[in-house]
């Protein structure tokens, strides 16, 4: 979007002018209810997943069709994701999970087409998940093993002098989680696709023109692979707190 | 994105030329907005996936997998069966090749005895024969004997009434019998 200001000769770069919100319908200000292009890109990876999971499966095939077969890929492969880490009495969190799962991965693939929003890159959408998960496996922890979740930060095996050390270090590094949780899939996305634009400013110039394509072509590439593995470590490390409020002793 | 960015109306994050002050992920006006729709949307995600999708995809994979399990049982069935059948076939053809040289060995049996009693009633003719046989030649050769004495009594006989002498027969039957006892 930088580039569509034509100044004259000179270079423009707005790359993060992609983040822009804006409504959907007319001018008027963003009010927290007003349907945006968040709101638009958010529906389609909606749709994108009902299409997977829901019209894909409607034939409820032993042998699977393609479409089926990547609903079941995905539920296979977050299913025993879940109950790798988490143990078999996670199991029962699964729905959570697959739905955070899912909203990100389509999320952060949309976010790739051309003209797209990138709804997963906004701190505020990432913050809610993070703290979301945050706040929902510290109750849980609480609820499950009640006082004995604060085991989680005093080291048995440590020797005595240092447990009260380790265990500030563990409570400032599990209250620091939700924080890295939601900043790193942010950062990744909003980084990748201000390169991208950033790329795509120098595409103005004649003669960097080829070098710039090139660059987004390969930056493109990248993403194609962030976008995946960020919507895997954002589920796995999901994964991994729910593991420590099942089973806080180390 | 729309293209007329132009027009877009100036705010707290956005400038009047339609570009972000800032980062927009950072302008708090837009954030209540944002958070509202994820919030809506993990919720009809969160019911689609847990009423429907995930429901359905776990029956089809539970269905999947007890079909694979049932035809892997009714393979090793199988098998075992078609082991037994090759059992019960050698031992089909063992048995009849034990039976088939039983009978072998029978019929050589009778074919044996049926042949050495057929031997031994040649022999036994063979033996009766010959001693008929030695009979007849010994009563040929006594009577040859007879009439060659008979003969030798005569020619002496004659010898001697030839030569002009009176045969006596008592005499020359004696010299006759003596000489061909010699």
């Amino acid at each position: 979007m930088a580039t569509e200001e034509h100044s004259e000769g000179g270079l423009v770069f707005h790359p993060l002018d992609q983040f822009i919100v804006k409504p959907l319908f007319g001018d008027g200000p963003v009010h927290w209810y007003t349907p945006t292009n968040v709101t638009l890109w958010m529906g389609i990876a909606i749709l994108c997943i009902i299409g997977i999971f829901v019209m894909g499966s409607r034939g409820r095939a032993t042998i699977p069709t393609r479409l089926q077969s990547i609903g079941e890929l995905i539920y296979g492969f977050i299913y025993k994701m879940v109950e790798d880490v988490t143990g078999k009495d996670g199991v029962k969190y699964f729905p959570y999970i697959m739905t955070l799962f899912v909203f990100i991965l389509f999320a952060n693939y949309l976010a790739l087409l051309p003209m797209s929003y990138s709804a997963t890159s906004m701190i505020a959408v990432t913050a809610i998940m993070g703290f979301g998960v945050f706040i929902a496996v510290t109750i849980l922890g609480f609820v499950l093993n009640g006082a004995a979740f604060l085991g989680l930060f005093w080291m048995k095996d440590a020797p005595l002098v240092l447990r009260p050390i380790i265990a500030v270090i563990e409570v400032i590094s599990y209250f620091v989680r939700p924080v890295s949780h939601s900043i790193r899939l942010a950062g990744n996305i909003m980084a990748g696709h201000a390169v991208i634009k950033v790329f795509a400013g120098f595409a103005a110039l004649t003669l960097v023109s080829p070098v710039a394509i090139l660059g987004i072509t390969a930056i493109y590439g990248l993403e194609v692979l962030v976008a995946g593995i960020q919507a895997y470590v954002f589920t796995i490390l999901t994964c991994v707190y729910l593991k420590d409020a099942l089973h806080p002793a180390h | 994105m729309a293209t007329d960015t132009t027009e877009a109306t100036a705010g707290a994050c956005v400038d009047a030329g339609g570009s972000a002050i800032g980062m927009p992920q950072l302008c708090a006006d837009w954030m209540p907005n944002q958070i509202f729709w994820l919030v809506v949307s993990l919720i009809v995600i969160y019911f689609v996936l847990s009423r429907i999708a995930l429901p359905r995809i776990g029956a089809v994979l539970a269905e999947r997998s007890g079909t694979i399990t049932n035809d892997i049982a009714k393979a090793e069935d199988l098998k075992i069966q078609a082991v037994e059948a090759e059992a019960a076939y050698e031992k089909a053809l063992a048995d009849a090749r034990a039976e088939a040289s039983k009978i072998v060995a029978e019929a050589r049996a009778a074919i044996q005895s049926d042949l050495d009693a057929e031997l031994a009633k040649a022999d036994a003719q063979i033996s009766a024969q010959t001693a008929e046989s030695e009979k007849a030649i010994a009563e040929i050769r006594a009577s040859a004997t007879d009439s060659i004495k008979t003969v030798a009594k005569d020619v002496a006989k004659s010898l001697v009434s030839a030569m002009g002498g009176t045969a006596d027969a008592k005499t020359v039957t004696a010299a006759v019998t003596a000489k061909m006892k010699g």
